[in-house]
């Protein structure tokens, strides 16, 4: 079969701030109007091909195809894929592409989506890259943060945990770097610091202001929105540092006494220590908001790409 | 020292000194079955010292290649006995299959049959990044 070119979401640098903004839009509009979208996609197969697991990434696609009348296929480890037999990645997609409308990629290789979407005929979304990048993640941060803030500007963001090897903090940087007098609060362990690179390619670049620190509560009264992250032991090559650094942060109650009223709480789930349970009854915990959001911002991003808009 | 003069050719000249060794194997010069002479530290007014490498064979040479070692030097073509063209060359913006990715992670270093592919994403750096896991070229990584 022929390969045409066709739009895929590889890395949130591929939408603009418009393409952005048009996605939270219909997101808004289908949270409003569920009913108004439940046939969008009558007849469409979505693959979800998660060669890593990932149970709520996967299905938060699949219910989004599904609650656009589509249909979903796929495997949700690579044991249960052709590359297990030692097939290319290439030759999975090149032969899956023919099978389905639209391909959701999980895979614990870094740049493997790029490889996708130059082999499929179909639009390939990344649905995680190792630790590189999960643009669908950062989506569903935008709709949260704006849905609660009512913008995406103004903005004092605390990133709390592991900000060198999260790719949903690198990218969601990236996607915020764009609006105007944002101020990134990073919190980390030292061995966990934002890469250089970020620092120099993304922050000083588009003169957007920071602080680094290792305190979660010396900046806490400035916060507009707290996003913490969980250490991830799939990240390190060395289990001791991981044993050292997984609970170096823990959030509870206490910890927020002099948070703002209005101070947005974000997650992207799966959390293990770093959220004390006690805090999911505070009302600026937003992370279940978030995850439910996700489903919302992956059906607009699934219909703009079948669209091939 | 006498180095015959060559008929048909390259003569790669203003070579940094030191880095002629790296374009001569980067190029595979000892399999090309010709004379090749690779002189290194010559005396350079511009510079004070070179290196140069004269090849007796008009060959296809990836340019890319010898921009990527050092975009300073000067290709002279030699034909029938004559320099007919005396080529400069850039920093090139993408390297195909010079360097190889040193990312464990890199889907390149799973994947069979992908060409190694970098992108220049600051030029005066000279920083390269893979096009696949964006990590940053290291030093020295040729794929020989």
């Amino acid at each position: 079969m022929e390969k045409q070119k066709t739009r895929n979401l590889i890395d949130i640098k591929d939408l603009s701030k418009e393409e952005i903004d048009k996605l939270i839009k219909v997101a808004n509009d289908i949270i409003n109007h569920k009913e108004k979208y439940s046939h969008k996609c009558d007849g469409k197969i979505l693959a979800t091909l998660f060669f890593e697991p990932s149970t709520r990434t996967r299905l938060s696609f699949e219910s989004a195809m599904l609650r656009l009348g589509g249909k979903v296929l796929g495997f949700s480890e690579s044991s249960s894929s052709s590359t297990s037999k030692g097939e290319t990645l290439a030759d999975t997609i090149r032969v899956v592409s023919g099978y389905a409308d639209i391909i959701a990629m999980r895979h614990p290789k870094e740049g493997a989506p790029t490889v996708a979407a130059n082999n499929s005929i179909v639009p390939v979304i990344n649905a995680g890259d190792g630790g590189h990048n999960h643009p669908t993640q950062t989506l569903t941060d935008l709709l949260t943060i704006s849905r609660e803030k009512k913008r995406l500007d103004n903005l004092i963001i605390g990133l709390c945990g592991d900000l060198k090897f999260g790719r949903t903090i690198h990218s969601l940087i990236s996607a915020m770097s764009r609006y105007e007098n944002i101020k990134f609060i990073l919190i980390s362990p030292n061995e966990l610091k934002i890469p250089d690179y970020i620092k120099t390619e993304v922050l000083e670049k588009n003169n957007i202001e920071y602080i680094e620190t290792d305190s979660l509560e010396e900046y806490m009264s400035d916060l507009d929105i707290l996003y913490m992250t969980r250490v991830q032991k799939e990240r390190f090559f060395n289990e001791a540092d991981y044993m050292r650094l997984k609970d170096y942060y823990i959030l509870d109650n206490n910890k927020l006494k002099n948070a703002k009223k209005d101070l947005s709480i974000l997650h992207p789930l799966p959390r293990v220590n770093e959220i004390s349970t006690e805090v999911d009854e505070d009302k600026r915990a937003k992370y279940f908001e978030q995850a439910y959001n996700g489903v919302y911002i992956r059906m607009a991003l699934i219909l703009s790409l079948l669209e091939g808009k | 020292m006498n180095i015959d003069t060559i008929k048909n050719g390259y003569v790669i000249d203003h070579i940094t000194a030191g880095n002629a060794i790296k374009i001569y194997r980067l190029l595979d010069l000892e399999n090309i079955g010709c004379q090749v002479a690779l002189i290194t530290n010559a005396k350079s007014k511009k510079t004070g010292t070179k290196d140069l490498l004269k090849i007796g064979k008009l060959i296809d040479i990836n340019l890319d290649k010898i921009a990527f070692i050092d975009p300073n030097v000067t290709i002279n073509i030699v034909k029938n006995d004559k320099i007919i063209e005396k080529k400069k060359i850039e920093i090139p913006e993408k390297l195909i299959n010079v360097c190889y990715c040193n990312n464990p992670r890199c889907i390149t270093s799973t994947e069979r049959n992908l060409n190694q592919i970098f992108n220049l994403t600051n030029k005066d750096k000279k920083i390269y990044r893979c096009n696949y896991c964006e990590a940053l070229l290291e030093k020295d990584k040729f794929i020989y």
